[in-house]
């Protein structure tokens, strides 16, 4: 046998565990890591470039004259830095994102190795059409699946994110109602609905009237059909709702608002529920943007890009906003300005310079393309029987306000069950970080106290549900228990315990500042 | 399908766990007479990777390049090297696949990110603070005229004719409900007398430098003429690597810096995405659209990065919000950070010089082609050339001899017959000499 | 001599010969949370009863703060925005945000007096 001279241990050993202070700060993998420009030096670069002299410069005197201050670091520097913040990150590959209206789905690496072909990367907008046919022809093929998908004659394909495809919708209604000479300016807005509707409606120059939930978490429909009248320019729907549940009655509403002379803008933000099952365009809705980067799974980047074209009915198809792609004998065509527009073409102007977000375009075409159209309509029913599993697995101890369900793809729960515990909805939800899992989204849909919505998506296996409903039940059962000593103050092993944002708001720091610079009080 | 982890077996489970006949009980809500079978859409079933990509390669392969032949097209988006690391880094899971930083305790990466993006930002332009980014340089443009508009509680905007047209339509669409929006006339390769136009009426005044031509404009006068009469000036620059080398706009009294940032780490991506940089000063901050990063601490005192000043921002003040903005370009500006990062100040000042020094070049090569005049006196590495024909043909003639040669002015003014023998001209650090020289010999050529 | 009445939009106002104060209850400033920041109306601005004048911010909320009775604006508490916190100090007192001239004693005399405005809270 050979021994072990070198005494040597070599298995786990029973030493305690304890929290030990470090000499560097850092801990383990866990590195603390200071700002950019805290760590750059001058005379230093990551990127090599030939000096060139610039002896008469054609400048018109507008040299600049001081410094710019930023740092210099060599690559191996700047590699290591954000490599280290990005491990302070939690995300959709390394777990569970159960947040509700965010859609956190997977992100194929397909899509990503896709949309980086040169033929897509590396051409210009405003290169010669002749040039970039296959740019315009997956548009097109884009916007075949977009308009076939919601049952939709047109599709805007410009808009750069929800919030942008929503203004795009709204302004589409505006100028259809100028068209035949009408000045409506109210738009009915459900109390529940996101943020970006009522701000969007502002946007547009219409005013908004809320409309009021029932107690079951659909609106209140015939409290929206008594709002409607000859001032009534449009409704705005989210479908199925930000409480996880479709509208019954959305035909009807429908109805009513055509009816009262009005359209019907649908917030398409949960499309992912329906897709490839039911069609808004059967819904009678006007106009809907899709997020691309939640139904279709671009990836959210941190908080973006996103991409939010606009399915139109046939009402507001001629209003659609600059640039039009065309298809006819000669091969793909922009239409970029009014003395060029087809027949009945009435673009109410441009919501942003060039065609819109191609990176996501050529994203969402290969999810769509991977996925089929049985891909999509399975997607849509797994994201729907996951969210009701996880309805069923938890509503005997978590309280759902809307009863026993179904939902549809989210499922959403109240701070009843939390009631004189001493727990709340935030403590709660960032227990679960210390659980390794991202919270929920809180406090929102508006119309339910302590609200927690969970949208697990389709991307999850049954085992990974089912270990996530074990540990929030677990939770669940421990703050009725009156065991919170877990609840209190957390998240505890996270990069951050909780942070101080009232001091953050108070006295705004949003810059670094070289140090004897005073940040500015207002 | 292999993005879906659920088995048929898993999902019988969990029907019977939910107490539903079928996944159609799910579906209760739903009125029967909108729910349509698989039949009802004309689309292909599942394709696997190989065959996903071979479609979507085919449709890359109809499009030229900007790589693969000389190249000059700017006026709004630029060629130029991204470092491999850029690529590397934003497609590191935890940035990638994140979500917008609400959870700050897990969130510190993007935080982090977006303060030292707000600061690189603020110090390229001159200016005291810069939110986390917008959608691109002709949204920021309008959202900076809306801004001007809350401000001063003035309707009136006043475009310089030298404003990207397409940023001027954008800023026309929106900020022309609410209040008016003026163009000033185009004036190619000078600068044209907007103070003139500047009344107590007026909110802002919008002026592009380098101007859509391509002309650097001095911001210093209009700053004074708006100024004295209580507006705003707002500062567009599409252009950014620009002002590693030209005087920032913050230096010569901008109010409102509106800016496109693909140039740095992002790449042309036929329009999209890019990154909406927005600047601003310390006293306007509350007025600003868009979100912002924040330094604080946390409950041990450590330093750590929240998204503040929240009550701007549609989820909270709704139809009252400063915009309606959400998703923002969070992985763009992670791109811009890091190639910024990498260049530091002398990589991005070197940058600059390099870029001016091409197209000093290729300006002095194309003029000596007969018949060709230099329209922008000033420029930095963008300038229009005026020709003796139609700057369409030209061009056209010229993609046909391999050489993709600018953006005639024409596609982007149709109604300014001025300009139509103009031909807009970019040149970066990615044209050779060879480029340059074939361009010049092509020119020559074709206008014989 | 000074009088205090109360809105259901939990304002106070107080009447000090022809000026008003108005500030935000206890009750108001408690449900708030910390607050980071308030918008004060300039001196001269004219509001009716009822009208928005200010607005109070905590990180997660914005309100509007509506004046109480009509009249013209003739001065604002400039220490809240060096301090937002004194309005969860002092929300009665120094947390003060603006005075009114130019009143309508009849509408002051319409709102609630402190043993109602308690009572009203307590229903909330």
């Amino acid at each position: 046998m050979t021994l072990n001279t070198q005494g040597r241990p070599s298995a786990a050993g029973t030493a305690e565990i304890r929290e030990l202070p470090t000499i560097s700060g850092d801990r383990g993998l866990d590195h603390e890591e200071p700002l950019i420009f805290e760590l750059g030096r001058k005379g230093v670069t990551g990127v090599d470039l030939p000096e060139t002299q610039v002896s008469q410069d054609r400048l018109g005197g507008q040299k600049r004259k001081a410094p710019i201050g930023l740092p210099g670091l060599s690559e191996p520097e700047v590699i290591r830095h954000y490599v280290r913040l990005s491990r302070m990150n939690y995300a959709i590959d390394s777990g569970l994102y159960p947040l509700g209206s965010c859609t956190m789905k997977h992100n194929p690496r397909l899509n990503e190795k896709m949309a980086r072909l040169p033929g897509f990367a590396d051409v210009h907008p405003l290169q010669p059409q002749k040039t970039i046919q296959g740019a315009l022809e997956l548009i097109s093929e884009l916007m075949r699946w977009l308009t076939v998908l919601t049952g939709m004659p047109a599709v805007a394909m410009s808009p750069k994110a929800g919030a942008h495809g929503e203004l795009c919708g709204m302004l589409t209604i505006r100028a259809a109602l100028e068209a035949r000479g009408d000045r409506r300016k109210r738009v009915l807005v459900p109390s529940s609905a996101h943020g970006t509707n009522p701000a969007t409606a502002a946007m547009a120059g219409f005013t908004v009237d809320e409309v009021p939930p029932k107690g079951d978490g659909h609106v209140d429909d015939e409290a929206l059909k008594a709002k409607l009248g000859p001032d009534v320019a449009a409704i705005m729907l989210t479908n199925p709702n930000t409480c996880g549940l479709f509208e019954p009655h959305i035909k009807e509403m429908a109805d009513a608002v055509h009816k009262a002379g009005g359209y019907f803008y649908c917030d398409g933000a949960n499309f992912n529920a329906i897709a490839g099952r039911v069609r808004p365009g059967d819904l009678g809705v006007d106009a809907m943007h899709i997020n691309l980067h939640k139904t279709f799974s671009t990836p959210h980047g941190g908080g973006g890009p996103g991409a939010g074209p606009v399915v139109l009915s046939k009402a507001l198809a001629p209003f659609a906003p600059l640039p039009l792609l065309v298809h006819d004998e000669k091969g793909f065509r922009l239409i970029e300005d009014r003395g060029d527009l087809p027949e009945g073409a009435k673009p109410f102007g441009r919501m942003c310079a060039f065609h819109g977000q191609m990176g996501m375009f050529v994203r969402a075409l290969a999810y769509m393309l991977s996925h089929g159209a049985d891909g999509i309509r399975q997607a849509s029913e797994d994201a729907v029987l996951s969210a009701n599993y996880i309805l069923a697995s938890l509503k005997d101890v978590m309280s759902a306000p809307f009863g026993e369900g179904p939902c549809m793809h989210e499922a959403l729960f109240d701070d009843t069950f939390l009631e004189e515990t001493g727990v709340t909805t935030l403590d709660f939800a960032k227990a679960m970080i210390d659980e390794g899992y991202h919270p929920m989204t809180m406090y929102f849909p508006l119309v339910v106290h302590g609200a927690m919505l969970i949208e697990p998506t389709e991307s999850e296996s049954k085992e990974s549900l089912d270990r996530f409903i074990h540990v929030l039940r677990t939770m669940a059962e421990e703050a009725k228990a009156g065991r919170t000593a877990r609840f209190e103050g957390a998240p505890h092993l996270a990069p951050r315990r909780r942070l101080d944002e009232t001091r953050a708001a108070r006295a705004p720091v949003l810059r670094w500042k070289p140090k004897g610079l005073p940040h500015a009080a207002e | 399908m292999r993005y879906l982890p659920l088995t048929p077996d898993d999902r019988k489970a969990m029907l019977a766990k939910i107490g539903a006949r079928d996944i159609d009980a799910l579906f209760r809500d739903v009125p029967k007479s909108a729910v349509v079978s698989r039949a009802a859409f004309d689309l292909p079933d599942t394709k696997g990777e190989l065959d996903v990509e071979r479609a979507l390669s085919h449709m890359a392969a109809k499009n030229v390049a900007a790589g693969s032949v000389p190249f000059f097209c700017g006026a709004g988006a630029y060629r130029h090297h991204v470092p491999a690391a850029v690529d590397h880094l934003i497609q590191r899971s935890e940035f990638l696949t994140s979500y917008t930083p609400y959870q700050p305790e897990i969130a510190q990466g993007t935080l982090q990110y977006l303060f030292e993006f707000q600061t690189q930002v603020a110090l390229i332009t001159g200016m005291e603070v810069a939110n986390a980014s917008l959608y691109d340089g002709s949204t920021a443009t309008l959202e900076a005229v809306l801004m001007a508009q809350r401000i001063t509680r003035r309707p009136k905007a006043i475009l310089s004719g030298g404003l990207h047209p397409h940023y001027a339509e954008t800023v026309e669409t929106v900020a022309g409900l609410s209040g008016t929006v003026r163009r000033a006339p185009v004036t190619p390769g000078k600068a044209e007398d907007i103070a003139s136009l500047i009344d107590d009426q007026t909110a802002c005044v919008v002026v592009q430098s380098p101007d859509v031509f391509g002309l650097i404009r001095d911001l210093k006068p209009v700053a004074d003429a708006a100024h004295a009469k209580g507006a705003l000036l707002i500062a567009v620059v599409t252009e950014i690597v620009s002002l590693g080398l030209l005087e920032p706009p913050g230096a010569q009294g901008a109010d409102i810096v509106a800016a496109e940032g693909q140039s740095i780490g992002v790449g042309l991506n036929f329009g999209g995405p890019y990154v909406g940089l927005f600047a601003t000063r310390e006293k306007f901050v509350r007025q600003m659209p868009g979100r912002l990063s924040g330094e604080t601490v946390d409950a041990a005192g450590k330093r750590g990065y929240v998204l503040t000043l929240s009550t701007r921002e549609q989820h909270i003040r709704r139809e009252k919000a400063t915009s309606n903005i959400c998703t923002n370009s969070g992985l763009c500006c992670l791109a811009f950070t890091i190639h910024l990062s990498l260049l530091g100040e002398e990589g991005f000042t070197r940058l600059a010089r390099l870029n001016h020094a091409r197209a000093s070049r290729l300006a002095d090569r194309l003029t000596k082609v007969k018949g060709v005049s230099l329209v922008t006196p000033n420029f930095f590495n963008e300038f229009t050339i005026g020709m003796p024909r139609d700057a369409q043909g030209v061009a056209d003639a010229l993609a046909d001899r391999g050489i993709v040669a600018g953006v005639r002015a024409s596609r982007l003014m149709p109604h300014e017959p001025a300009v139509k023998n103009m031909l807009i001209v970019a040149a970066t650090e990615t044209n050779t000499d060879e480029d340059i020289d074939a361009f010049g010999k092509a020119l020559a050529e074709v206008l014989s | 001599m000074s009088e205090v009445r109360y809105t259901d939009q939990h304002e106070w106002v107080r009447i000090d010969g022809d000026e008003a104060t108005v500030g935000i209850t206890k009750y108001a400033a408690e449900q708030l949370g910390d607050v980071v920041y308030v918008e004060l109306p300039e001196a001269g601005r004219k509001v009716g009863q009822g009208g928005e004048a200010a607005v109070v911010e905590s990180v997660k909320a914005a309100s509007e703060v509506y004046a109480p009775v009509g009249g013209e604006v003739s001065a604002a508490n400039d220490a809240l925005s060096a301090e937002p916190a004194r309005v969860n100090a002092d929300p009665e007192g120094d947390g003060w945000f603006f005075k009114l001239k130019g009143l309508n004693r009849s509408e002051f005399a319409k709102l609630m007096t402190r043993a109602q405005y308690d009572e009203f809270v307590k229903g909330l």
